[in-house]
């Protein structure tokens, strides 16, 4: 049976999310994102400088991806409303990754604002992929507020940290019915294997990616973690044990009875 | 006249239009969105759009980002 990713009312069938930040060359991207086979890849909002020449990014992003816009610089939920409603303007449709974040030392995100963020944009008709610090309470209410997932950070953006919020992400995944993706923070295909073992839904990644010695290479290497750690969750994690199991029959061979 | 483009004051020329700022800017229309006082201005609307002294405009565009 084919697994099916269900989110924002498309079906996917890479549990695989890219971020397009801080590649060396633009013209990377594209290979990037055919290497990962990602469906879904971020792109963010920015004042354009006068001057600046600079490309647009979508013109390296293959048409049949879904953009999925940032709020990144927002400091308040009206901000992320206001980010949001441009990306829509410019194009990108209705998939929105709401980032609210008032501190620029560790980037962590205010969960208030993003439920309020979360609030209008779903009633505006937006698919909202809300950024958050993982807190059990905070993705109830996103889920009641409209979300189409939540997206609980692994550790702080662009850290390579690795998965460090497991053991509450875990409880997330248990209690809530919409997708969790975990995002920020992932810096190794193991590390996404594991969220992926644990049951998330799908995984964000960019910084681990974009800053490798050959991110064609890094992509399809946490793509095929993506999928094995799917797989091993579909397949039913084996039980843990304090002693050893034998996986090899255990009765006496070459050795004479009666003797240890 | 005096206009706030992306947060800082410049003197653009007396009734231009939105679509006008864009291509005298250099810039990829495809490319931009264009707010005006807080108000999104649809793309099929910048021929009709004329700037006044003091509007406060930003212009915005994708960037890569995570």
């Amino acid at each position: 049976m084919k697994d099916i990713f269900n989110a924002g009312g498309k079906e996917l069938t890479s549990r695989f999310f890219l971020g397009t930040g801080k590649f060396s060359e633009k013209s990377l991207v594209g290979d990037v994102i055919r290497a990962s086979g990602a469906e879904v890849v971020t792109v963010a909002l920015r004042r354009i400088d006068s001057g600046s020449k600079e490309e647009n990014i979508l013109n390296y992003i293959p048409e049949e991806c879904t953009l999925m816009a940032n709020t990144s610089g927002a400091r308040n939920a009206e901000e992320a409303v206001r980010i949001a409603r441009l990306a829509r303007a410019a194009g990108c449709g209705d998939w929105i990754k709401i980032e609210v974040i008032p501190d620029n030392k560790y980037l962590l995100p205010d969960n208030a604002e993003t439920l309020k963020a979360t609030e209008i944009l779903s009633a505006e008709g937006f698919k909202v992929f809300p950024y958050m610090n993982p807190d059990l309470v905070a993705a109830r209410k996103l889920e009641d507020a409209g979300a189409a997932a939540v997206m609980p950070l692994g550790a702080p953006i662009g850290s390579n940290r690795g998965f460090r919020t497991k053991e509450i992400v875990r409880i997330i995944v248990q209690e809530i019915k919409i997708p969790v993706i975990v995002d920020a923070g992932i810096g190794r295909p193991s590390e996404a294997a594991e969220c992926m073992e644990m049951g998330c839904s799908a995984v964000l990644a960019n910084t681990a990616i974009s800053t490798a010695g050959d991110p064609v290479g890094m992509a399809r290497a946490f793509a095929q973690a993506i999928e094995a750690g799917r797989l091993a969750y579909l397949s039913g994690k084996p039980a843990r044990e304090f002693t050893a199991r034998a996986s090899s029959p255990l009765t006496g061979f070459l050795r004479n009875s009666g003797r240890d | 006249m005096i206009v706030r483009i992306n947060g800082s004051p410049e003197e653009v020329r007396d009734r231009i239009t939105a679509a006008e700022l864009v291509t005298e800017r250099g810039l990829n229309p495809e490319a931009v969105v264009i707010e005006v006082n807080r108000r999104i201005i649809e793309r099929e609307n910048w021929d009709e759009t004329v700037l006044s002294v003091g509007d406060s405009v930003e212009l915005v565009s994708f960037v890569g980002g995570g």
